[in-house]
């Protein structure tokens, strides 16, 4: 650090540029420069859409894949790819819906016409139907320019939410025009629901072209381990080449570390997907800072451990002893009527038992106390009403189940700080 | 504070005083701050916070937010009612008023995130903006794409924004079926004895010392801490008592030194403020002028005292056949009602079929023919089923005094069940003076 080039950036510089990149990289998912692992599904996808594009066939494809498997980010990469070629870019108009978004057929008609800056075409015109509506917009584009009509790509992102419309009218519209020839248009949809072809009725199943591409990732650990080595790392024209090549240098040796690969195994065995790595990595990289400017074993660890939490144990912890009591009677409820519901008067009646017999650290609570307690659990969700029927019967009658399972309990307990050793016994004897 | 906040891109001076705004939320504080980043970078799309009640999370967040300066909306989701008072709250407090005026009369969620996107094209994003979101289980409630949506709002603007959701329920019980963009999970830790007692010992009286202020902390928390540990809870009954507790040293019976006189003096005191106070059943109000007319503190009747109705003659009657006809099984109201019950062998009566009892499964719905022959078994005179009678128990059941079961059929055969306790049902008997225990099957 004593000799420092003068073109070189400060530690403070260097680290905001760093966190500037990954933060973007990690987050805000900033396109890669190519897809990793998609080359074939790119292909066919990008031949597709160019197709429809430059000479003016109608398509439609699905691509499914589980979530955070990187669908949206291929559509990009191709659409990126897609608008550079000269001819498409001045010609094709994309419209972009969203199941989430557009919940209901007159909602996306209105964004579609929004999209297609049709509005003032529009105007205030009455339409007989939903198919006329469409067709009046695309035949607007066919006038709009001289030559022919401009080809559209409609792009249906959470496309099974789209199949829960009202008959599917804007479905079947859409494949419908795709399948008789007039206005070319691509229907692209993305969805995360391998089943998604039987939400379709009939007819808008028999107009779809039946293409789907599937994302599986397929990817071994040591890829995986690529992926992380090639996310953390800075790229070339990154200004200062010495912190760089610095920090490149401990990235390569941290993904050897054998601590740290423990942590991305436990990762890629409970999930192959990019999300919950990123957010994991993500984790790793916030704690980045000037005293402490490269990546560490210990900020994994720590983020590993963060991400792997059980967060019913975390919950379990806050309890007071009076509501741990009441969960280690609940337990034994269950492990005596095998899993039958239980109500307020009969855990109430077990915890007394164990007060009258056994215990000399808890004093008796009056039954409100007790109450109180039970509906804080009951608020915390860690049992729930069998039936949700509004309150039919008195409080203390009403049925319930315990949210827990019988080794979740006996864990908290066993972390419970300054846990009273009668309670600790009554939960591990066998008999309430 | 031993420890200080770093972070850069904030003031430095501010970041020192939240420390001291912020007591023993030093590593969350410093972690959130971390996940949070510079300002003008992007930071994580959404992020879920949880943790027990009164733990600090909005406080934490919302302080934060105010003392750095950063563009933030906060909503309380229990005032939305629907989703479009969370859009305009939301637009308004990012964009100002203005903005929030165009949404239309029902905005749906597509409305929201187009205007979104026209206001921040129009003033881009030089810091991350901040959407907070407390009691976020009611989302859960509204409609069912807002939270998917919320969720990955960064995506659908395509603005450096970030959602933060703050819940005491866990994530888990969060998670639509189909899936959805999985937030960064942060957990804000209860409050061990210790920190309790160094938060609380923050407020102390001015014209006592903090030793004596933080003794009697420690004595409230010796009733109080195995069944509470809500800190706003604490704090509220920590004020209220405070005045009992100095009582002998205004006298002079005790001085400061005389921690076991003191403690002697308020324990009792504060066993029956768990009682009373604790369960709302007198206000904070009547507890303080009870303390200062040093009166008996059982003198006073709570809320639950009072649950005592005045009923007419038949309506007892149909409420104590109601709760008989609830709680014994069908097959025993021949024994109890009948005068002339043929033979029926007295052992094989009384050995119990069921392990537990009917008081402790709860009441069993009857039919209406059930309750009426009850009904002309107890009451001594004759009386016609007139219409008054069926209406009083139309009644009965608008008071809440009997429940209907099933609502299939109003007029044929309907079922009831009675709604109300033991206690209360033995007060009725004892006006009308009938005998309940008697009949009841389970004190046989």
């Amino acid at each position: 650090m004593s000799k420092r080039r003068p073109a070189a950036l400060s530690d403070v510089q260097c680290v905001s540029l760093v966190q500037e990149l990954l933060r973007e990289r990690l987050c805000h998912q900033k396109l890669p420069d190519q897809p990793i692992g998609l080359d074939s599904q790119y292909k066919h996808l990008l031949e597709l859409l160019r197709r429809t594009a430059v000479h003016g066939e109608s398509n439609s494809v699905l691509i499914v894949g589980p979530r955070g498997s990187g669908k949206t980010m291929l559509l990009g990469c191709v659409l990126r790819e897609l608008m550079s070629l000269k001819e498409v870019q001045k010609n094709v108009l994309l419209v972009e819906l969203n199941g989430l978004l557009q919940t209901d057929d007159k909602i996306a008609l209105k964004e579609i016409t929004r999209q297609l800056h049709l509005e003032n075409v529009v105007g205030d015109k009455v339409f007989g139907s939903f198919a006329e509506n469409l067709a009046f917009l695309l035949e607007a584009l066919k006038k709009g320019d001289k030559s022919s009509s401009r080809p559209v790509l409609f792009l249906l992102d959470e496309f099974d939410l789209f199949a829960h419309h009202k008959n599917q009218t804007l479905l079947y519209n859409l494949l419908d025009v795709s399948q008789s020839a007039q206005t070319p248009v691509a229907v692209v949809g993305l969805t995360c629901r391998l089943d998604v072809l039987e939400l379709l009725e009939k007819r808008v199943k028999s107009r779809f072209s039946h293409r789907q591409i599937h994302l599986f990732s397929s990817l071994s650990f040591s890829q995986y381990v690529d992926v992380v080595r090639l996310q953390l790392s800075l790229p070339q024209d990154f200004p200062d080449h010495r912190f760089s090549s610095q920090w490149n240098q401990s990235v390569t040796k941290l993904c050897e570390d054998k601590s740290v690969l423990e942590v991305l195994k436990r990762s890629f065995n409970s999930s192959k997907d990019f999300r919950s790595l990123y957010s994991l990595l993500f984790m790793a990289v916030s704690r980045v800072s000037v005293s402490h400017s490269t990546l560490c074993e210990a900020d994994f660890l720590e983020s590993g451990r963060l991400i792997s939490a059980d967060s019913k144990a975390n919950v379990l912890h806050g309890l007071s002893i009076l509501e741990l009591c009441l969960i280690i009677a609940m337990k034994h409820l269950n492990d005596t009527y095998d899993g039958e519901p239980f109500n307020f008067q009969m855990v109430h009646n077990e915890f007394k038992k164990f007060i009258q017999r056994k215990s000399h650290s808890i004093h008796k609570f009056e039954k409100p106390v007790v109450m109180k307690a039970f509906e804080h659990l009951l608020q915390l969700e860690l049992v729930r009403p069998v039936d949700s029927g509004v309150c039919k019967v008195q409080r203390e009658y009403q049925l319930m189940r315990l949210m827990l399972e019988h080794g979740q309990v006996m864990e908290a307990l066993q972390r419970y700080p300054q846990c009273p050793t009668d309670v600790k016994q009554w939960a591990l004897s066998a008999f309430a | 504070m031993p420890v200080t906040l770093q972070c850069p891109g904030y003031p430095e001076d501010t970041l020192r005083t939240l420390a001291e705004k912020l007591p023993c939320r030093e590593t969350q504080v410093t972690s959130l701050l971390s996940l949070m980043g510079q300002p003008d970078h992007y930071s994580y799309p959404s992020v879920f916070i949880y943790g027990h009640r009164a733990t600090g999370k909005s406080h934490v967040v919302l302080t934060i937010m105010k003392d750095l300066e950063l563009p933030h909306a906060s909503v309380d989701c229990v005032e939305c009612v629907s989703a479009g008072l969370l859009f305009y709250q939301v637009l308004s407090a990012l964009f100002g008023p203005d903005s929030a005026a165009l949404l239309p009369r029902c905005p749906s969620l597509s409305d929201f995130v187009r205007l979104y996107k026209q206001m921040s094209s129009n003033t881009p994003a030089t810091q991350t903006r901040y959407i907070v979101l407390d009691r976020a289980e009611r989302i859960r409630d509204m409609d069912f794409s807002l939270l998917p949506a919320l969720l990955r709002l960064q995506e659908l603007v395509n603005d450096n924004v970030t959602i933060i959701l703050l819940s005491e329920i866990v994530w888990e019980k969060f998670r639509p079926n189909t899936g959805c963009f999985e937030p960064l999970l942060f957990h804000f830790p209860d409050y061990s004895k210790v920190e309790l007692v160094q938060i609380l010992s923050k407020d102390h009286h001015p014209s006592y010392t903090p030793e004596l202020y933080a003794s009697y902390i420690n004595i409230l928390l010796g009733v109080f801490f195995s069944v509470c540990r809500d800190l706003r809870e604490l704090r509220h009954l920590a004020m209220l008592n405070f005045s009992k507790f100095c009582e002998p040293l205004e006298k002079g019976e005790a001085k400061e030194s005389d921690i076991h006189k003191l403690w002697k003096n308020i324990e009792p005191h504060l066993h029956r403020a768990m009682q009373t106070v604790y369960l709302r059943e007198v206000s904070s109000v009547q507890w303080e002028q009870q303390q200062m007319d040093e009166k008996e503190a059982t003198a006073l009747r709570g809320l639950s005292a009072h649950a005592h109705i005045e009923l007419p003659y038949y309506s007892k009657f149909l409420l104590i056949a109601a709760y008989l006809a609830s709680f014994n099984p069908a097959r025993t109201d021949r024994r109890f009602f009948l005068k002339s019950h043929g033979k029926i062998k007295k052992t094989n009566f009384l050995k119990k079929h069921e392990k537990t009892s009917n008081h402790l499964l709860g009441p069993k719905p009857f039919p209406l023919d059930r309750l009426l022959a009850i009904f002309y078994s107890v009451v001594d005179s004759r009386v016609a089923p007139t219409a008054s009678i069926f209406s009083q128990i139309s009644s009965l059941v608008t008071l809440q005094l009997l429940s209907q079961v099933g609502h299939d059929d109003q007029l044929d055969s309907p079922k009831y069940k009675c709604a109300v306790s033991l206690d209360f049902i033995l007060a009725i008997s004892r006006t009308v003076s009938f005998d309940v225990v008697k009949y009841l099957y389970d004190f046989l």
